[in-house]
């Protein structure tokens, strides 16, 4: 509210210092006025008061990424933090060792978690998300590395057992092809099933139950057809015979 | 005293065959197995030489629902993952979707919730007990289990109308205060559920036929554990004392006072010890809860449209029934979330079962499956 609103028709100057008079008491007014509210409500408690966004931090300073940034020189990129959660992004080449000095190192024993995430907008579009925990005070870090289809990331069943179902599942539901994994085969969807549910070009609503998942039953673009009357699906029409 | 049967304990001489190893399909449509688990197996005789299992029977692609829906919507789908522990999975996601949004919870809200998620986990570890316990063999422990679930269920029918599909959170808070005389029931069921414990601990902690199928029967050492990503009763019982209600406290749990039941030795019959306390355990919260209720509000002040901060991400896990169940949720600005990925227990905890049954007779396989205490809604989602 600061700027004179600047109109074709220029006003007398007596006029205009006078009109800057009257805006400057009615910008009081209104701070004062946005004063209160915050102190009312600030003496509110936490859960009637609007929602606290939380917003991202740099958190190179934790002495973490510190100790991290130092061992791994180039495999930090970067690190943040959102709602408490420290986020470490990681380059593909110095995942494991990370994970590994995490483990080794700073007590990180517990594999959380592994997920994945589809940005297709973005290159490359997948997300390889870690979630680790050190035992002692349930401390929770989490990694981030960019990969795409035909980019593999090295598989952390070396370091941790546990990673095998996981990686299997980020491969099953994104596509997301892992180096060194003792078995990259599907885990929730079955063998032969064609596509990759979560990607965001998956139609929520399924593909059809033809060739898409079934290619050796059917060809290209087929699929099973309804019986008459019967609202069934079978391969073929068949005849009233 | 009847003396120790005279039984050889060579089971290498009992159980093997010198014949070749034979392959042996154990599930999906198997009674022990809880649900569409399948085991691919390479027996020996009776005994496990090879375990693989074969999850998915039950995937219904849950993850991919939750992008489609707006954040208030989705509290449903999680009752579907742990059926049996719905309260507990209401709350791990309303509270994902608190810490990514930044709400905060009126603490009557929170008392309530951690009732309901204590209650929950009671209800889950019986119904836990009562299958494994029929699994090995033992009838009686089934009646008695579902005795005083049922007790449990008219609780909850009485808070949300819902007995198992509970949908009885939201972010932000609770849905309805407790109904009047709710605390009065709840309470008489704290003060008999103890006595109940001990009459399902003299039917079996101290039975010779339980001790024999249970004692020493897949050992999980700690680090293996770990390794695996083992969490929940199993991690405790090898001795690890990890609980996210101490080490991480959520809603009231840093205001009650209560023991994590921790274990050394890490087979089955310490994995049945630990639940068991765990049970004693959370009466005694639900029973401090009860009295220190506070009044006041039960939801916080939220939008009628809850839209996550652009580009936000946040991982909030509970300890649940099972393990750590955690809620990874990505939101884009949009009253959807762009990703919603579940951290599911039993997935982890089923995890190491190969290792835990490797070695072991087939009986015993099915008592492994038990004391992983799977869910295989939550495994497959």
């Amino acid at each position: 509210m600061t700027d004179e609103p600047k109109g074709p028709s220029t006003a007398p100057e007596g006029a205009g210092a006078e009109e800057d008079e009257a805006a400057r008491a009615r910008r009081e007014a209104l701070e004062k006025a946005q004063a209160a509210k915050a102190a009312a409500e600030a003496a509110k408690p936490p859960w009637e008061r609007d929602a606290a966004t939380p917003e991202w931090s740099d958190a190179a300073g934790d002495p973490l990424v510190a100790a991290l940034a130092e061992e791994h020189p180039g495999a930090l990129e970067q690190a943040r933090r959102f709602a408490g959660d420290l986020v470490l992004d990681l380059s593909l080449d110095g995942l494991r060792a990370v994970v590994t000095s995490l483990k080794e190192h700073h007590d990180y024993t517990l594999l959380v978690d592994i997920c994945g995430a589809d940005y297709p907008e973005r290159e490359p579009r997948f997300d390889v998300v870690y979630h680790l925990r050190r035992v002692a005070d349930a401390a929770v870090v989490r990694l981030h590395v960019k990969t795409d289809e035909a980019t593999e990331v090295p598989s952390l069943t070396p370091v941790f057992r546990g990673a095998n179902w996981p990686e299997r599942e980020v491969y099953d539901m994104f596509g997301v092809h892992f180096a060194d994994h003792p078995d990259m085969t599907r885990i929730l969807m079955w063998e032969g099933f064609n596509g990759h549910p979560l990607r965001k070009d998956f139609p929520v609503e399924g593909v059809d139950t033809g060739s898409a998942i079934y290619p050796e039953f059917y060809e290209k673009g087929e699929g099973p057809v309804e019986k008459a009357g019967t609202g069934w699906l079978v391969k073929e029409e068949e005849g009233d015979g | 005293m009847i003396d120790e049967p005279k039984i050889t304990t060579e089971p290498d001489r009992l159980f093997s065959s010198e014949e070749e190893e034979m392959e042996l399909n154990f599930g999906p449509q198997h009674p022990s197995t809880h649900g569409v688990l399948r085991l691919k197996l390479r027996v020996d005789g009776e005994r496990v030489v090879e375990c693989y299992p074969i999850i998915g029977y039950l995937h219904r692609g849950t993850e991919k629902l939750f992008e489609l829906h707006p954040f208030f919507q989705n509290v449903p789908h999680t009752d579907r993952m742990d059926y049996v522990a719905a309260a507990t999975n209401n709350l791990a996601y309303v509270g994902a979707v608190e810490k990514l949004v930044g709400l905060t919870v009126p603490p009557r809200a929170r008392y309530i919730r951690t009732i309901l998620s204590e209650l929950q986990r009671i209800s889950s570890h019986l119904v836990w007990l009562a299958t494994h316990a029929i699994d090995i063999g033992a009838m009686t422990p089934f009646f008695y289990c579902f005795r005083e679930r049922e007790m449990i269920l008219d609780l909850f029918e009485q808070y949300c109308g819902a007995r198992l599909t509970l949908n009885c959170m939201r972010p932000g808070g609770q849905p309805y205060d407790l109904p009047v005389g709710w605390v009065d029931r709840c309470r008489e069921f704290v003060a008999l559920f103890p006595g109940r414990v001990d009459e399902y601990e003299e039917l079996l902690t101290e039975n010779r036929i339980w001790k024999r199928r249970t004692v020493g029967v897949g050992v999980l050492p700690p680090e293996v554990a770990l390794d695996y990503g083992v969490t929940g009763p199993m991690l405790r019982a090898s001795g690890v004392a990890m609980d996210l209600r101490k080490d991480a406290p959520y809603e009231a749990y840093d205001e009650v006072d209560f023991e994590i039941a921790v274990r050394e030795n890490g087979d089955t019959y310490d994995r049945y010890l630990v639940r068991v306390e765990e049970m004693r355990q959370a009466n005694r919260i639900v029973a401090q809860c009860l009295d220190r209720l506070p009044e006041g509000p039960i939801m916080a002040k939220r939008p009628r449209v809850l839209k996550a901060p652009q580009n936000s991400e946040a991982y909030f896990a509970i300890e649940g029934p099972k393990g750590e169940l955690g809620f990874y949720l990505v939101g884009d600005g949009t009253p959807q979330p762009w990703r919603c990925h579940v951290r599911p227990p039993s997935f982890m905890n089923l995890q190491s079962l190969p290792e835990l049954a490797e070695g072991h007779l087939i009986a015993d396989l099915v008592a492994l499956i038990g004391t992983t205490d799977i869910v295989l809604g939550e495994v497959d989602r």
